[in-house]
């Protein structure tokens, strides 16, 4: 595997397989000497097109501790804007020799044109194409379930018949697009609730449950795992519901909510989170939060990306 | 230079074989055994009047780093056409006498057709105010189509008056049916695919309700209304209740909704990115069958040539829009004859009668009769071609590349001028 657009590149063995690296990698992050050589002599260019702190720190740590060239590349706005185009600030990471490039871009699909273009003859990775997808969120997400689903005996296992209910903006989410296809790879059954209004017109090819209510969905679907989506401040705006103090009250998750899951059941969030819109600070900062374990996962799974695509000999084996 | 040939051995519409006789800018005799100064063999090939494409955009003036009244009617000429209509979205916007009878003096200085100038319904396409459509009517150009093509005449008080307005000169306005708070930034058709691929959708209800406000329109006051690149089955369904109930209503289809669909959107190739969206198998469809049936009058090409940067980026940054003048019969004879659907009488309405009586173009779409200007086009429908990249064209925003299409346009006569002759463009216009 070359690139990493989209969470549908991976079949569930290579979905297990980064899982599993990323197990080692985790290991590594909890030694006194978090690094490894792995990624020697190569450069990787994290190019955000797009403010995305957590995101680009997470990379930045995970190349630093396979030992790679770092080099991060912040460019504001794209072709629509003043700005150089996509298509020459791809064309002199390649003429600087780089390995790889992580990509965070407000347009859906600019990772995709980044890799078929011919611009470029690096690795591209998606980190994130405007309402599209985010395959190492999912993949870090994934991660998270399986380790507090199986705790140590993680290795080589899917997330079959785990019931996942992914909550929000569906309709702008590529955390939720990505989820979604993983998910299904994995064995896991989606769920998404949502207003109408933050669902796509047409979902019909989603293999996902849909639902109104959240309390229904809770009530009725035994859940293991509720995802909560941030509710950006331009929907807010755009009549995608009445207000803020509505949305909470229908579709945010608090303790009440919480109270109502059975007690192995987790409670995620990509972050940032609006406190007290979608998620409310009992919940979040519960016992079954994976907030923060998501975040440190995100380290182990993206040093597992990484590896998978720049390694040259591909070896299950991190050490 | 007078001219005088004779077409021989030509298929006509109505599958007879004849010859034509052309003298200067006129067809003067069909029949058989014909005999003139000069004899083409055209044994194999269909004669049709030339093709008359009611929506054009010729970029001149102001965008000719992507096509100019000449290459633009050059690649006409190659595709079959002796009349094009050029939209009113130039720079300065085709709002005035001054820039209209610039267009038209540009395309009769090029000669490779007729060039009418289409007016701006609203002074630069903004709709807000109504353009001088009296005097871009009362001017050289004599413009009788008005279109804020590339953006709709959303404001429903100007359409109303614009469709009474230009009552006064037998104008028509030619709607681009796009409900503009529907399509806030939107990208590609709204469905299933626009939800997995993460791109903002652009609804069929967003040209429906257009459309049927704006036949409502035009029946209550009872004007002409032309509607622009028809894409959903709604709204055929619409303008064929419209129809029913007399409305005079037209509408147009493109080569590209004939054939393309939503799913090419997934390669995130901007080649296929255009206003409106690709859309659903199910509409392609529903699109032929109206074609077929009448409920649309014509197809037009929309031919919208852009830079290479234009398209070489990311798909949100790329502009709407692809080539199609030197495609659309090809596609038409797909739809039309190969499918065993239709005929080639229908193939001449659909490409040059209708589009110049909606348009009011009393030279062309005329019979192939003694008498007819000598716009003339000769197909050869059983070749197959590969298309490339390659055109008269400035740009190169063509979807078609690398597919194989049937037909080949070998001759195109333009007032008894070879503006094309076996497949080749003359080097010079007619003069």
């Amino acid at each position: 595997m070359k690139n990493l657009l989209s969470a549908a590149d991976l079949t569930r063995d290579a979905a297990i397989e980064i899982l599993d690296i990323a197990e080692e990698m985790a290991g590594v992050n909890h030694r006194d000497i978090k690094k490894l050589p792995t990624l020697r002599g190569k450069t990787v260019v994290n190019l955000f097109f797009e403010d995305s702190t957590r995101t680009r720190i997470s990379f930045e740590l995970a190349e630093k501790r396979l030992s790679a060239d770092v080099i991060n590349f912040t460019a504001k706005g794209s072709s629509v804007s003043k700005g150089e185009s996509l298509k020459d600030t791809a064309q002199t990471l390649e003429a600087m020799g780089a390995d790889a490039v992580v990509i965070r871009h407000s347009a859906s699909g600019a990772a995709y044109k980044l890799a078929h273009s011919g611009w470029i003859n690096g690795s591209i990775i998606n980190a994130g194409d405007g309402t599209h997808e985010h395959p190492t969120q999912a993949l870090l997400d994934a991660f998270t379930m399986r380790k507090r689903i199986h705790g140590d005996a993680s290795v080589g296992k899917g997330l079959d018949g785990v019931k996942v209910a992914i909550v929000g903006d569906i309709l702008h989410s590529r955390v939720a697009r990505s989820n979604l296809i993983l998910l299904n790879t994995l064995g896991a059954q989606v769920h998404f609730v949502a207003p109408p209004t933050l669902l796509p017109a047409n979902p019909s090819r989603w293999n996902a449950k849909l639902h109104y209510s959240l309390d229904n969905a809770i009530d009725s679907e035994d859940l293991d795992v509720v995802m909560m989506l941030r509710i950006q401040t331009e929907r807010m705006n755009a009549s995608y519901f009445p207000s803020e103090r509505e949305y909470s009250r229908i579709w945010g998750f608090n303790a009440q909510r919480l109270g109502r899951l059975k007690n192995s059941a987790i409670v995620m969030h990509p972050g940032p989170m609006n406190r007290g819109l979608e998620i409310d600070a009992i919940s979040a900062d519960s016992p079954q939060s994976t907030v923060l374990e998501q975040v440190t996962n995100g380290v182990s799974v993206r040093m597992a990306v990484l590896y998978a695509l720049l390694s040259g000999e591909r070896n299950t084996n991190a050490n | 230079m007078p001219t005088n040939f004779v077409l021989k051995n030509v298929q006509l519409a109505d599958g007879s074989v004849q010859d034509i006789q052309v003298q200067d800018d006129k067809i003067v005799s069909v029949g058989s055994t014909l005999s003139a100064d000069e004899v083409i063999d055209c044994s194999g090939l269909v004669a049709l009047p030339g093709f008359v494409d009611l929506h054009t955009h010729l970029r001149e003036p102001g965008f000719e780093q992507s096509e100019t009244v000449l290459t633009g009617t050059q690649s006409a000429a190659l595709g079959g056409f002796t009349a094009v209509h050029a939209m009113a979205n130039t720079m300065p916007v085709a709002d005035t006498a001054g820039v209209v009878e610039q267009v038209a003096s540009l395309g009769k200085e090029a000669g490779y057709a007729d060039v009418y100038p289409i007016g701006a319904v609203t002074v630069g396409l903004e709709g807000k105010q109504l353009a001088e459509l009296g005097a871009m009517a009362n001017s050289k150009a004599q413009v009788k189509v008005f279109s804020d093509d590339g953006k709709c005449v959303h404001d429903p008080v100007i359409m109303r008056r614009a469709l009474e307005y230009v009552k006064a000169f037998d104008g028509v306005i030619a709607q681009h049916a796009q409900e503009p708070r529907l399509t806030e930034g939107a990208q590609m058709h709204e469905g299933a695919v626009s939800a997995e691929l993460g791109l903002t959708g652009w609804p069929s209800v967003a040209e429906e309700s257009i459309i049927a406000r704006d036949v409502l329109l035009a029946e209550h006051v009872d004007s002409r209304i032309h509607i622009c690149h028809l894409s959903t089955k709604g709204s055929v369904e619409i303008v064929r209740w419209a129809k029913a109930r007399g409305i005079k209503v037209t509408a147009e289809v493109t080569p590209h909704h004939l054939l393309l669909t939503e799913e090419l959107a997934r390669s995130y190739d901007s080649v296929y990115k255009v206003n409106p969206p690709l859309r659903t198998a199910e509409d392609v469809a529903a699109l032929r069958e109206a074609l077929i049936d009448g409920t649309i009058d014509i197809i037009a090409t929309d031919h919208a040539p852009h830079p290479i940067e234009a398209k070489d980026c990311e798909w949100n940054a790329a502009a709407f829009g692809m080539l199609g003048l030197e495609t659309a019969a090809s596609i038409a004879q797909e739809v039309l004859i190969d499918s065993g659907k239709s005929g080639w009488n229908r193939f001449a309405q659909v490409l040059s009668q209708n589009p110049a009586r909606i348009a009011g173009d009393s030279q062309q779409g005329q019979e192939l009769v003694a008498g007819s200007f000598a716009n003339i086009v000769l197909i050869d429908p059983k070749v197959k071609r590969k298309v490339v990249a390659e055109s008269a064209s400035k740009s190169v925003n063509s979807p078609y590349v690398g597919l194989e299409l049937p037909g080949k346009v070998v001759h195109t006569i333009y007032r008894g001028y070879f503006t094309v002759r076996d497949s080749k463009l003359a080097k010079q216009g007619r003069s």
